[in-house]
């Protein structure tokens, strides 16, 4: 197995990305002619194919790109469209039709056109394949009616992938089709969703007569759940990726409260940031060793890994952040953000909103995959463990108790 | 050279190891050996040395080594670990070659090494204390220069040992001195074990011949990289033995029938299972980390090794634990070799200067840094 990309390969990139920044200085092109340049070049996603934003080499690659576009003051597209870049992109590339694929890549990759996911609905959360917001054709357009939720981002999103029942009287994972549908129809609603943090990060949606034209599906009628498995490993890599420094992420918080608050600390407080720093270490490392050894390949369910962790983590290290701020840690600075919604995550708060962070880590083992269907995919995946018991595979969906 | 990335010859010392280890060292020899005053087999010792040429891979190509690295090293134990390989792999090849060879008593090392290095010679580091203490600041071995007197214990290895280097206090500070394994005044015991994979002895000196290896000056940091180079060993055996819990576990949990299915249906046990994954994941990341911030400097190496000891003690522990558990009554019986993995988990966890030492120093290099 060859792991490194062929240094041809590496000099491509490079020197791709150092004529795109020549010819178009990231302090003077305005953000989305720097970003439309980067998707023309090839290095959007370096490993797609040459005219889709690629250059049809190793995924591996995209660091260099980002590197050298980034080093020299480049936006960061995957922090303005994380769900294009990291989702929607990967998905589209492998399911849509050529000429779809072209109208929607570039504008997805200069960032004028967000996207959104409307997978999870208030009856299908880890049973994502159980939903019930129905598709039905009308000719050559299909019409939606159903309800999502906790879609982040759908308040801004131009464009959303949704995943729909089409046919209710087979089993759940054959009745799926997967669609790009038009954010600015009509028949679909946006109602902010508030969380604990006071914020809005999320989203209902409420599709009501939402049309897509049938030329904006995503792979065949009934297909729509592999296709699915392409955004959702991507996303799991997307949350769970994490970052290659050091004491960076939470972890890098939690350090850096430590030392900047020598009034708080206590043996103990002190012996837990080690174990926290020790295991965060060790997940970064394991990142590292899974990106070596992966390669080019895709992602496999191993990609759980970090997520899982990362997860369980970042709660493990603001609950130690809570414990070393003392009786400060009952303070919040507000429930109520400036405009009502608020995009923060736990990884854009600073220093002075652990309690923020905090509890916004609690979404962390529940978004993405719950730490209980990731710990299931390990067994069964990687570990070979045989499934539950299963009620629901062979009945038509229309017969499967919910609620 | 990436780290994680193993090159083509890595990888076929990968399959030598595990080849020779599975041959070698099946439950059954095992077994015996525990029951051994010396816990290994000679015969086998020097086959590893003198026939497959593992035992100086870590040692330069001047010295008759292979000349190649920790990374290699830790591929030879990680595979020892997995099957319990009796030997002094820890007191031999990790410890006292690399505080030989750090000693830089290039004389000592031309008559020690061939031997060491086809195996005929075992040679311990016995640089404890009479407590057992790692690397003591005043040696309980004391020299008038050219006898040893006093005593140590927890010396791995050092019933077995032909020849010793043993840390002593002299009127330079502490030096080592090679002392024969026969030598008069010298008694050894073998201190019975909790791992009874693994040898310990308590050592008396009463006016043992000794003679200085390398300068006073020199021997504190020599056995601190001997330290260092055993704790890496030591992280990625750990890896091998957690690994082979695993799997099991795994397979215990895939056949084992309870209310009609396999237990490993069930999510208390199949999430404990995936627990023990990323134990085992972190572990080998963390381990061979540690072994190529020693070779390549990727990273600091003694907090690289550190943080190997303390990630991997914890998960070796934590998977031994939960194989227990996964196997029921099974797991408890001293007919199961869960008990001899659990017993090196545990009993590892506290050697070398034990992991809440790595603990407080990686806590020191992180949380507070000058």
């Amino acid at each position: 197995m060859t792991t490194t990309a062929p240094t041809s390969h590496r000099e491509l990139v490079a020197e791709t990305a150092r004529r795109v920044v020549a010819e178009h200085p990231p302090a003077s092109t305005p953000r989305d002619e720097f970003l439309g340049a980067c998707f023309d070049a090839g290095l959007a996603w370096v490993h797609f194919p040459h005219g889709s934003g690629g250059l049809g080499v190793e995924a591996g690659l995209q660091d260099l790109a980002d590197s050298v576009l980034q080093g020299a003051g480049g936006p960061v597209p995957f922090a303005i469209n994380p769900i294009g870049y990291g989702m929607a992109a990967p998905t589209v590339v492998e399911h849509a039709r050529p000429e779809v694929a072209a109208e929607l890549l570039r504008p997805l990759a200069t960032c004028e056109e967000l996207w959104c996911q409307l997978f999870s609905e208030p009856g299908a959360g880890s049973d994502l394949a159980g939903l019930a917001t129905r598709a039905v054709l009308d000719g050559d357009t299909w019409v939606v009616e159903g309800q999502k939720v906790w879609t982040s981002l759908a308040h801004r999103a131009r464009r959303a992938l949704l995943l729909a029942r089409t046919d209710p009287d087979v089993p759940k994972h054959r009745g799926l089709t997967y669609f790009v549908l038009d954010m600015t129809d009509p028949g679909v609603e946006v109602r902010p969703l508030r969380q604990m943090t006071g914020a809005a990060e999320f989203n209902e949606v409420h599709l009501d007569g939402a049309r897509i034209p049938d030329s904006h599906r995503l792979g065949e009628v009934g297909q729509g759940w592999r296709v699915a498995m392409t955004t959702l490993m991507n996303e799991r890599r997307a949350i769970g990726g994490g970052s290659s420094r050091r004491g960076s992420g939470s972890i890098g918080t939690a350090l850096r409260l430590w030392r900047e608050r020598p009034d708080l600390r206590t043996p103990t407080l002190r012996d837990r940031l080690t174990q926290l720093f020790a295991a965060a270490d060790a997940a970064r490392l394991t990142g590292e060793r899974q990106r070596v050894e992966s390669g080019d390949r895709p992602v496999g369910p191993e990609g759980s890994i970090p997520k899982l962790v990362g997860a369980e983590l970042n709660q493990a290290v603001y609950d130690f952040c809570m414990d070393l701020l003392g009786v400060e840690a009952t303070l919040y600075g507000s429930y109520d953000p400036p405009d009502g919604v608020d995009d923060a995550t736990d990884e854009t708060a600073g220093a002075g909103d652990v309690q923020r962070a905090f509890l916004r880590s609690r979404a962390n083992t529940i978004e993405g995959g719950t730490s209980e269907v990731l710990r299931n995919i390990l067994g069964e995946r990687l570990l070979g463990l045989p499934g539950e018991p299963r009620t629901d595979t062979n009945r038509p969906w229309r017969e499967v108790p919910r609620g | 050279m990436v780290e994680f990335e193993f090159t083509a010859e890595q990888r076929a010392l990968r399959e030598v190891a595990r080849d020779v280890c599975t041959r070698w060292s099946p439950e059954a020899e095992v077994r015996r050996l525990m029951g051994t005053p010396e816990g290994f087999d000679r015969t086998v010792w020097r086959r590893l040395g003198a026939d497959v040429g593992l035992l100086g891979l870590a040692v330069p190509e001047e010295h008759g080594g292979a000349g190649a690295g920790l990374v290699e090293l830790a591929l030879l134990a990680e595979e020892t670990g997995r099957t319990l390989l009796g030997g002094p792999l820890l007191g031999t090849v990790a410890l006292a070659v690399p505080a030989l060879l750090a000693a830089g008593d290039d004389a000592v090392a031309a008559e020690l090494l061939p031997g060491v290095l086809d195996g005929s010679t075992v040679l311990a580091l016995a640089a404890t204390d009479d407590r057992g203490t790692w690397a003591p600041a005043q040696p309980s071995v004391t020299t008038d220069g050219g006898t040893l007197t006093g005593g140590q214990a927890h010396v791995l290895d050092g019933a077995a040992a032909d020849a010793l280097l043993v840390l002593a206090a002299g009127e330079q500070g502490p030096a080592l001195h090679l002392v024969d394994g026969g030598a008069p005044g010298l008694t050894r015991e073998v201190q019975s074990g909790l791992d009874l994979t693994r040898r310990q002895a308590r050592l008396r000196f009463d006016g043992v011949a000794a003679r200085p290896v390398g300068s006073a000056g020199a021997a504190a940091d020599a056995v601190a990289t001997a330290r260092r180079t055993a704790a890496v060993v030591l992280a990625a055996a750990a890896v091998g033995s957690a690994q082979r819990l695993l799997d099991s576990a795994v397979e215990h949990a895939r056949t084992r029938l309870q209310f009609g299915r396999p237990i490993g249906s069930f999510q208390a046990i199949k999430h404990r299972c995936a627990d023990m994954l990323v134990d085992v994941e972190h572990a080998r990341s963390a381990a061979y980390h540690a072994a190529w911030a020693a070779d390549e400097g990727t990273d600091d190496p003694a907090l690289a090794a550190d943080l190997a000891t303390v990630v991997t003690t914890e998960a070796h522990l934590r998977v031994a634990r939960g194989t227990v558990q996964v196997h029921g009554g099974t797991g408890f019986t001293w007919e199961h070799p869960t008990h001899l993995h659990y017993k090196r988990a545990v009993s590892d966890a506290a050697l070398l200067g034990g992991r809440a030492a790595a603990a407080a120093r990686l806590a020191d290099a992180v949380l507070e840094p000058a």
